[in-house]
């Protein structure tokens, strides 16, 4: 016999190293081709060249303690006016013996969110009713009254504020969006005119001339006796501009619901608004989550716009940092660097959320 | 047997039953509410206006202005009247974001494709930039921009790009393109050769259809777009030349200054739109049916061709409206131009309501303003997309 008798297989071989492993994670994603590699070294050099001077800048060489823009050294970022700051970034004038309500309301806000945005959760039927009384309890927290001391809403300010203005106009705007994203696709003309004619002219403005309408006309169209809080007023305009957006969120999630549905409840005898309630709408704005939360980012960034009308919001107190006589001149790109660091968190965090959310629904249907 | 006879309350009560009735009767109770509402809201604005002794009217745009604008693109000066000034503003702001939409679309594209590719670093980088740019507030971009200009050495000590260009805290001085008379004849030869191109690429592709033989359109577009009227110029003995500014004691002479306002807004217009494009660049191309690439490997279509005559035209597709509405969130996002003081329309407005209390007026001509721009930007879109569209049915 030449042949050697074969009963046993061959152990196997290792892959070649320029396959698998560190070198040929390198080679397939880095370095496949000479275009490749080219574009690899030219991205490499491009990294060294931002992230290294950078964090020698914030971190390395940075100065963390002073009391003044004298202490900053120049050569690295100063952040030693943070301990003083920190708490204006975050409250802006509100009272610090009073910081306490701001906290208490920013906890109570996490089971509100979680039992609106996650199903099964233990005792999820309390819970539904917890979140929609939450609002008025975060507004009793927040401005005081029955034996709360009364905190005037011109003291609202800092990140807070922005997470005010913010929170109220989605949660205000969600119903209005939704009775608008109905109205635009009701038989009913005269309905469908005046809901398509105020979400396209709000769509078609920026908000910073809502803005402008609540801080100079509003008090114009009201009764003279009748005086409304400037918080209130920006509230009232970014909720109608919110709800413009939201309406179009909406109604994706509403053409998204096969006609069969609607048939389906008109057949066992479901009116109008039963129909809506019972078996639309559950079906429409479970799909519409993701977009709802990305009409939330949009707003929430753009609650920094009451800047430009005179409060003070986290980036208001940025700006107030920057031209602070102490430190004018010294902290400039730290303050902003700041202020964008919070909120990228923030948003970073819900748009991969929703990102996720996406992912779980298109699973969801196939 | 008699059948029961309806009491007349019945008869009425039925009718709420029947559904067009109602609609009607619904229909009609909301345009009353609407109707009350908005008398309400003017009998307390005409009564507000003269308690505080305000005219209303639009007579207010022919007075003088008497404020200056420094950026400006058609002549203005303080004894220009208000409309004067909001026209000013306007092409002001039509100027950055037709600037801002030029660089978000390059952008946008370029680091759609890179998110797309292949490079792990390279579609690294460009995530972490899109991630970066969308989660933090434009506004806050727009002053951390302008802040960092802001920041830039003096005019004496300008930053000198190849000295041509200098980069100092007062902006950007760049070399200005001086046109002698005979450039307009290269100009109309441009123009002769934009529309000899259009009819040549017609032409090309009815013969395309008809015969399957192609034609080199684009090698011949540039011939006739760039080639003939450079030629000319040479022959015509450069009818145009740069005046590149010349570092003084304390400015420049010659070229022109790009202030660090507009700088500012572009960048951060251009940076922020150009994330969210690429997002839709990116699910565009995603959104090309995987078969369709292979059918055109199958067929023996080289990479260029396939990108350009199979990928594209279906992505496209898929790009432009949500494009188009990014193009429109850029030019309403020129209004944050007020809080650096660039002079939009945004910005003159508010100056001009400071002065003239004309706050309805001043406010209904924003909203004219951009309600126009809106429209017409989704009219010519409109008009591109049904374009596309039909290029499927064919």
């Amino acid at each position: 016999m030449f042949f050697r008798d074969q009963s046993e297989m061959l152990p196997p071989r290792a892959a070649p190293i320029t396959e698998v492993g560190l070198v040929g994670w390198l080679r397939i994603n880095l370095f496949s081709s000479y275009a490749n590699a080219a574009l690899t070294l030219v991205s490499l050099t491009l990294l060294l060249l931002v992230v290294p001077p950078f964090i020698d800048w914030v971190l390395i060489k940075a100065q963390f303690s002073g009391d003044s823009g004298e202490a900053c050294s120049g050569i690295g970022a100063c952040w030693a006016w943070v301990d003083q700051r920190l708490g204006q970034f975050f409250y802006g004038f509100y009272p610090a013996e009073a910081h306490w309500r701001v906290n208490v309301t920013a906890i109570l806000l996490v089971p509100a969110i979680l039992y609106v945005l996650v199903d099964n959760l233990p005792g999820a039927k309390f819970g539904r009713w917890y979140s929609y009384v939450y609002p008025l309890l975060a507004a009793y927290l927040l401005v005081g009254g029955f034996g709360l001391e009364v905190i005037q809403t011109d003291k609202f300010g800092g990140f807070m504020l922005n997470m005010v203005v913010g929170l109220t106009g989605i949660v205000l705007s969600l119903p209005i969006g939704v009775l608008l994203a109905l109205g635009r696709q009701s038989r009913l003309p005269v309905i469908r005119l005046l809901c398509i004619a105020f979400i396209e002219a709000v769509r078609g403005v920026p908000l910073i001339t809502l803005l402008f309408v609540a801080i100079v006309l509003l008090q114009l169209f009201l009764p003279p006796q009748v005086s409304l809080d400037q918080l209130l007023r920006v509230i009232i305009m970014v909720t109608l501009f919110a709800s413009a957006y939201m309406a179009e969120v909406v109604r994706g999630g509403l053409q998204a619901i096969p006609k069969g549905q609607i048939e389906g409840a008109q057949a066992v005898g479901l009116g109008y608004w039963q129909t809506m309630r019972l078996i639309v709408l559950p079906q429409a704005l479970r799909i519409s989550i993701p977009g709802i939360v990305n009409t939330f980012i949009g707003l929430f960034k753009d609650t920094t716009l009451v800047i430009i009308i005179g409060l003070f919001d986290l980036l208001g107190h940025a700006r107030l940092l920057q031209t602070n006589p102490d430190w004018i001149g010294d902290v400039d790109h730290e303050a902003y660097l700041f202020s964008a660091a919070v909120f990228f968190l923030v948003c970073f965090l819900m748009s991969r959320y929703s990102v996720s959310l996406e992912k779980q629904l298109s699973k969801d249907r196939h | 047997m008699a059948a029961p006879s309806r009491t007349r309350i019945q008869q009425i009560s039925y009718l709420w039953t029947d559904e067009r009735l109602r609609g009607i009767a619904f229909q009609l109770l909301v345009t009353a509410s609407l109707a009350l509402f908005f008398a309400f809201i003017i009998w307390n604005t005409a009564t507000n206006l003269k308690h505080a002794g305000l005219a209303s009217g639009y007579g207010f745009l022919q007075d003088a202005a008497s404020f200056d604008i420094n950026q400006r693109l058609i002549d203005y000066d303080s004894t220009s009247s208000y409309g004067r000034a909001f026209l000013v503003g306007g092409l002001n702001t039509v100027l950055v974001a037709v600037l801002g939409i030029a660089a978000a679309t390059f952008i946008g594209f370029l680091v759609g494709l890179m998110r797309l590719s292949s490079n792990f670093l390279v579609s690294r980088i460009a995530a972490v930039y899109v991630e970066l740019t969308r989660n933090i507030p434009l506004l806050l971009q727009i002053i951390f921009w302008w802040v960092i200009i802001l920041a830039l050495p003096r005019v004496r000590d300008s930053i000198s790009v190849g000295d041509v260009l200098f980069l100092n805290n007062r902006g950007v001085r760049m070399p200005q393109p001086i046109f002698e008379d005979a450039f307009q004849f290269v100009l109309a030869l441009i123009i002769a050769g934009s529309i000899g191109t259009f009819f040549l690429a017609r032409w090309a592709r009815k013969r395309h259809e008809l015969t399957g033989r192609t034609f080199p359109v684009g090698w011949s577009s540039i011939g006739l777009i760039f080639g003939l009227p450079g030629l000319s110029m040479l022959f015509l003995g450069l009818p145009v030349s740069l005046e590149i500014p010349l570092q003084g004691k304390f400015n420049f002479e010659g070229g022109f200054n790009v202030t660090p306002e507009l700088i500012a807004l572009w960048l951060a217009l251009s940076l922020y739109t150009g994330a969210f494009i690429s997002e839709v660049v990116r699910s565009g191309i995603l959104a090309v049916d995987k078969g369709q690439i292979e059918a055109a490997r199958a067929v023996g279509l080289p990479p260029g061709l396939r990108t350009r005559k199979i990928i594209l035209p279906q992505a496209l597709r898929v790009i432009i409206p949500p494009l188009t509405n990014q193009y429109l969130n850029l030019t309403k996002n020129s209004s944050l131009a007020v809080v650096i003081g660039y002079q939009d329309i945004v910005s003159i407005g508010e100056t001009v309501l400071n002065q003239s209390g004309q706050a309805l007026e001043v406010i209904s001509i924003y909203m004219a303003f951009y309600l126009t721009l809106s429209l017409l930007t989704s009219l010519l879109m409109n008009w591109y997309n049904k374009r596309t569209a039909l290029v499927r049915e064919r």
